[in-house]
């Protein structure tokens, strides 16, 4: 157990690639209790010591996904890592690997959300208008609890991008769309509201799509939300080759309007 | 009347593609582990004697055999090298040649190999 007042050393990852400043590292010694996490030591820094040591962070509570970096080597949300959890006296704070680097801990996550747009992350199905004049024109879906369990879990992504900072094949492969986009793929391919499988497939099925992961399995040991990003790409994969059943029903339509 | 002929049309989907991957891979294990289990029906150094060799050779099934391992061997080994090659650079020039190249020392390399059966079983 921390004592109260424990000082640890943090080693923040320092450079401006806007200033041609080499990088380095700047060491700044913090206070910590048995609960304040790395996000916490950090704006402790800014606060106490150095103003312009930059982070990316909003919520605090691990549901943005913003403040992800790597802690002691290991890409995690800083505000859901706990000092006291770390067993260290000396917490080195990098910015995330695959990931173009602005300034300090922050990174341009632009690749990253161009290859999520890219799978059409969003239902697709042909029977639901989408020009809707009238208010009794809206449908909604019929959906069992089952059939929600199918993706609930990959719904749970919040985009914070460790496991694209943690996948081996993002790093030699910048084309590769990351285990982020993959497992939301199957996320749609397995929620029966969605009726269109084959345009995400003909968008992954190609030299760089999906086939290029090697189960490495390291995006699902860095997710801080639970999700398995591994076994949703294995199971898409099933899917593409026809070795899996695609069995799902796509779900009813009712007016919205109506009990 | 023209033939219109489409290299686009010849070009396998890479679901296509690793599905032959995967095949030749499992079906190549059960092939090498036939090939080592002949090595067992005799001390292993009298089984790599010349005679012994030759006259497996001789043995038509067992030609077929070695003939299967080369091939599935090599679309497995040779496509492994592609997907490998093809992850280091992001370009379709590059892409296309590493694909060009690969599949000729396939060709090749299958080519050499039968030809070695061949000879070998006095076919």
């Amino acid at each position: 157990m921390v004592e109260e007042n424990k000082k640890v050393v943090l080693k923040v990852f320092r450079t401006n690639y806007n200033k041609n400043e080499s990088s380095h590292y700047d060491e700044f010694e913090v206070p910590v209790n048995r609960w304040t996490t790395v996000l916490d030591a950090l704006l402790h820094v800014k606060s106490y010591s150095d103003t312009s040591v930059g982070i990316r962070y909003s919520c605090r509570m691990a549901s943005c996904g913003s403040c992800g970096m790597k802690i002691n080597g290991r890409p995690s949300l800083a505000c859901y890592t706990k000092i006291s959890e770390l067993n260290k006296d000396v917490i080195v704070c990098e910015p995330l690997s695959n990931f173009p680097r602005i300034r300090d801990l922050v990174t341009d996550f632009s690749q990253f959300f161009d290859h999520h747009k890219k799978i059409e992350p969003f239902i697709h199905n042909d029977r639901v208008p989408l020009d809707i004049k009238d208010k009794d024109e809206l449908v909604e879906f019929e959906q069992s609890p089952k059939e929600v369990d199918d993706y609930l879990q990959f719904s749970y992504c919040i985009k914070c991008g460790l496991c694209y900072s943690a996948c081996p094949t993002v790093a030699t492969d910048p084309s590769f769309p990351g285990p982020q986009a993959l497992s939301q793929t199957y996320r749609y391919i397995a929620d029966n509201r969605d009726n269109d499988k084959s345009t995400r497939f003909n968008i992954l099925d190609e030299r760089h799509g999906i086939w290029r992961c090697h189960f490495a399995g390291s995006c699902s040991a860095v997710c801080p939300k639970g999700v398995d990003p591994a076994l949703g790409i294995q199971l898409l994969k099933g899917h593409m080759m026809g070795f899996s059943k695609n069995d799902k029903k796509v779900a009813n339509l009712r007016a919205k309007n109506k009990e | 009347m023209g033939v219109n002929f489409n290299m686009a049309s010849l070009r396998l989907r890479e679901s296509q593609i690793m599905k032959i991957h995967y095949l030749t891979g499992i079906v190549s294990l059960f092939a090498v582990a036939i090939h080592i289990l002949f090595r067992l029906i005799m001390p292993f150094g009298q089984s790599l004697l010349y005679q012994n060799v030759i006259s497996n050779y001789h043995n038509i099934f067992y030609a077929l055999l070695l003939e299967s391992i080369l091939v599935l061997i090599s679309i497995h080994g040779f496509n492994g090298l592609r997907i490998i090659l093809i992850e280091l650079k992001q370009s379709s020039r590059w892409e296309s040649t590493i694909t060009i190249l690969v599949l000729i020392s396939m060709i090749g390399i299958i080519a050499y190999g039968t030809r070695t059966i061949v000879i070998a079983s006095g076919l």
